[in-house]
């Protein structure tokens, strides 16, 4: 486990800022204590300093998780952002889009949300911009990225994409083996 | 006189399925009796019946010849010729059968005794009420009386004894009719003595080789097998009076161990132990309740909603649920669902874990408190460690361990999915703790087992445990459990609590181990704070374990509708570790020297004299920890070392 280094740090918060935008302040300093990301084994795990005091006494090949793992990091070192992050995008999401119930289901299985399924979406949400996706219950359901503009939802037809998907919660059971 | 009008007696009146009468059972069972002999002419139906015969008398002769009920009330009035009581025909077709149930139909006979308790077929056949209304104000013993009377081998107690009766005899498979014989004579002494108390046969050891043979050849009929398991049961529980001349109660008890083997698939290992646990009837409960699946129930995620607001929405996809029960406030049992509980959006966004209601048990015995740092040595799948964690409210430091790799992943997922942030996730053995790291506040131990509690789970535990198994996992569970005591601070303030729970109800690896680490570390144990479950073992057969054992709690299937559990907690009062008077426990913990008898002697006064001896009894030679134990007498005797 070691701290990120620069290009890395850099790397994941702008994949971070495309959600959340300038609100990274606030994943790092909490009024809790201060939180920090770690790195381990190519994951970006974010959890608290308290924690790593623990953390650091583990040797490396039994550590399995720490905190919250937020991405990892692939063979080209492009940083992907995964589903377990969720809970720290959604509360913090400058664009949010939601999804009509008969929908949720198609977007748990890992399909895009066409226009058909669109609920709401937040007023100019530009195109391929970072969107957090929920249900009509205001329960996160995943994220994406926006194909279309708001403006050009309105217009297009029913069955165009309208959100690109990238992790939705529907992976803790299809994906569970891969989310170590 | 008219017909006899009874008002209590409704009969069914005009169109309509219902008002269609049914022709009775008599009529059913005339397709497979020989002609009853009294009555040489056609039976008549119910509109036969009705309609004045011949006119008026002239066709009343026919009936009235054998219909005349032997010692039976009939009509007093001026009908009494032509309106028979139709019951009277029941009497020899009861014959019959009892002729039949000889040659061994067995359901001829439980049909019959059906039948005669059942008056309401009369009432169907004959709508004039005939005389069946008063054949139902006789009680059952009158009835069985009169119908001994009137016929010597006709006793209502035949059919029950002769049900039985075929039973063994059937499992014998030869000298059936012998018995009979035998059986008749004796049952005529008991004549009006209605206890259904026959004499239970056993099948001596050549009848149960023989029955072996048979095996091979064809399955055993387990309707067979369950009889005799009852009727050995009901031997073995009064056995000075019911007992056979010449056959010991281990002759008994071995035949009943050998068909609840077979009835239930357990090897017979298994089902010794499980003999030394449960009387007997409540042996038959629990391995009945290991048949049937627990309920599901699911335990609400604190961190990310409400419990209520979970029910709302679940009952709103259609599942059928409840709350769990008082003694819980997150838990939910779910009767039906029509979505898969394990699939639905709320799952998946982390709002309910599935766990059984057993798992909350020990994390309630544990409760922890905000910012206290954690152990769980045997964490996977993780319930148990999210538990703890809403608990916390994501405060403090929880360390989960898990020594296989596989199902780390599972608990990882778990954590994710339920938002758990303080937890670090490790993947040693749980006997290298408290190396790694020590100085928790609270451990919680779900040991490893044999599983014998969730056999309703996994059926294979039936046959595949052994001697070998058990004592291997108590072995494990016992250095498990040293280690979790060394890695708690008895100095923490909040803290100092170690719960070790199994799911199995083997004393070896339950009360055993506790018993064990009471002599081996300075701990002692506590009330759990389970107010319900049965309290663990102070003695089993020829052990003894410390009183303090009381506290400890087993649960049941058959008794609380959970998973069979064991829970203990135990509390830490000094970090010294007792040293054996040869050295053979170095003391693995640096927090504090182990100058042993000086450090141990301290914490003494406080406690209860009964934590004295144990110090005595490190300075003996450590006994392996098989051998068996002294009685608790003689550890209170001081030793003169």
């Amino acid at each position: 486990m070691r701290p990120l280094t620069e290009v890395e740090t850099r790397a994941v918060f702008e994949k971070l800022g495309r959600y959340i935008g300038e609100n990274i302040q606030l994943l790092v300093d909490r009024p809790d204590g201060t939180y920090c990301f770690r790195l381990h084994r190519d994951r970006v795990y974010y959890l608290s300093e308290k924690l790593l005091k623990v953390a650091t006494s583990i040797p490396r090949d039994n550590l399995v998780s720490l905190g919250t793992c937020f991405g990892k990091f692939t063979k080209t070192q492009k940083f992907r952002l995964s589903v377990t992050a969720l809970d720290f995008l959604a509360p913090y999401a400058k664009y949010k889009v939601w999804v009509k119930p008969g929908s949720e289901q198609s977007f748990l299985y890992g399909n895009h949300v066409l226009k058909s399924g669109l609920g709401r979406i937040t007023e100019n949400t530009a195109q391929y911009q970072g969107v957090v996706v929920y249900s009509m219950a205001d329960v996160p359901l995943g994220f994406g990225v926006a194909a279309k503009s708001t403006q050009e939802c309105r217009k297009v037809d029913p069955m165009a994409i309208v959100v690109f998907h990238q992790a939705d919660v529907g992976e803790y059971v299809r994906n569970e083996d891969t989310l170590t | 006189m008219g017909r006899k009008l009874d008002p209590t007696r409704k009969d069914k009146r005009g169109p309509g399925r219902k008002a269609r009468k049914q022709r009775g059972a008599e009529v059913e069972l005339a397709r497979f009796l020989p002609p009853e002999p009294e009555t040489g002419k056609k039976k008549l139906s119910s509109h036969g019946r009705k309609r004045p015969l011949g006119g008026g008398g002239g066709g009343g002769g026919r009936e009235s010849a054998g219909q005349t009920p032997r010692g039976r009330p009939g009509f007093s009035d001026s009908n009494s010729k032509w309106l028979a009581p139709a019951k009277a025909k029941k009497i020899p077709s009861q014959r019959n059968s009892v002729e039949l149930s000889s040659d061994g139909e067995v359901e001829e006979c439980s049909w019959e005794m059906e039948e005669e308790e059942d008056g309401s077929s009369d009432e169907m056949v004959d709508d004039y009420g005939a005389s069946s209304s008063e054949e139902e104000e006789l009680l059952p013993i009158e009835k069985a009386a009169l119908k001994q009377k009137s016929d010597s081998e006709d006793d209502s107690e035949e059919e029950d004894e002769d049900e039985d009766e075929e039973v063994a005899e059937e499992a014998v498979g030869e000298a059936s009719k012998q018995k009979m014989g035998q059986k008749e004579e004796d049952s005529t002494d008991l004549q009006l003595n209605l206890d259904i108390d026959e004499q239970f046969k056993l099948p001596t050891s050549d009848q149960i080789e023989r029955e072996d043979i048979l095996f091979i050849s064809e399955p055993p009929d387990l309707h067979i097998i369950h009889q005799r398991i009852k009727g050995n049961m009901e031997v073995l529980q009064d056995f000075v009076v019911k007992r056979e001349e010449g056959r010991t109660r281990q002759e008994y008890l071995a035949v009943l161990r050998r068909d609840m083997a077979a009835y239930y698939s357990y090897s017979d290992f298994l089902l010794m132990k499980l003999m030394d646990i449960f009387p007997l009837p409540e042996l038959i409960n629990f391995l009945e309740a290991n048949e049937v699946p627990r309920p599901v129930t699911i335990r609400t995620n604190t961190l990310k909603t409400r419990r209520r607001d979970l029910a709302q929405a679940l009952i709103n996809r259609g599942v059928n649920l409840d709350p769990l029960g008082k003694w819980s406030k997150t838990g939910l049992v779910i009767y039906d669902s029509s979505v898969p509980i394990g699939a639905t959006p709320e799952y998946l966004a982390g709002h309910y874990m599935l766990q059984g209601a057993s798992s909350l048990l020990p994390v309630m015995a544990l409760a922890p408190q905000e910012n206290e740092r954690i152990l769980d040595m045997c964490c996977a799948p993780g319930g148990k460690t999210s538990y703890i964690a809403q608990l916390m409210k994501n405060t403090g430091m929880i360390l989960a361990n898990d020594s296989n790799a596989e199902r780390l992943r599972s608990v990882v997922g778990n954590l994710h999915r339920l938002g758990v942030t303080n937890a670090v996730v490790s993947n040693c053995d749980g006997r290298q703790f408290p190396k790694v790291l020590g100085g928790f506040d609270r451990v919680l131990l779900d040991a490893p087992c044999s599983g014998t509690g969730v056999i309703s789970k996994d059926p294979a535990v039936k046959t595949n445990k052994d001697e070998k198994d058990i004592l291997r996992c108590a072995h494990l569970q016992k250095e498990l459990l040293l280690s979790a005591i060394d890695s708690v601070n008895a100095a923490s303030e909040t803290g100092g609590y170690i719960v070790y729970c199994t799911c199995s109800i083997m004393v070896e690896e339950n009360e055993w181990v506790v018993d064990y680490a009471l002599k081996k570390r300075n701990v002692r144990l506590v009330a759990t704070g389970l107010d319900f479950g049965k309290e663990g073992f102070t003695r089993f057969k020829d052990r003894r374990f410390h009183p303090s054992l009381k506290s400890t709690r087993r649960f049941y299937p058959h008794t609380h509708n959970m998973d069979g559990f064991f829970i203990a907690k135990l509390k830490k009062f000094s970090n010294a570790i007792p040293q054996a008077q040869k050295d053979e426990e170095t003391a693995e913990e640096p927090t504090a020297p182990s100058t042993a008898p000086g450090t141990v002697m301290e914490p003494q006064p406080k406690k209860k004299k009964l934590e004295g001896p144990k110090v005595d009894k490190e300075q003996k030679p450590p006994q392996p920890a098989l051998k068996k134990r002294h009685p608790l007498q003689a550890q209170r005797r001081p030793l003169k070392a």
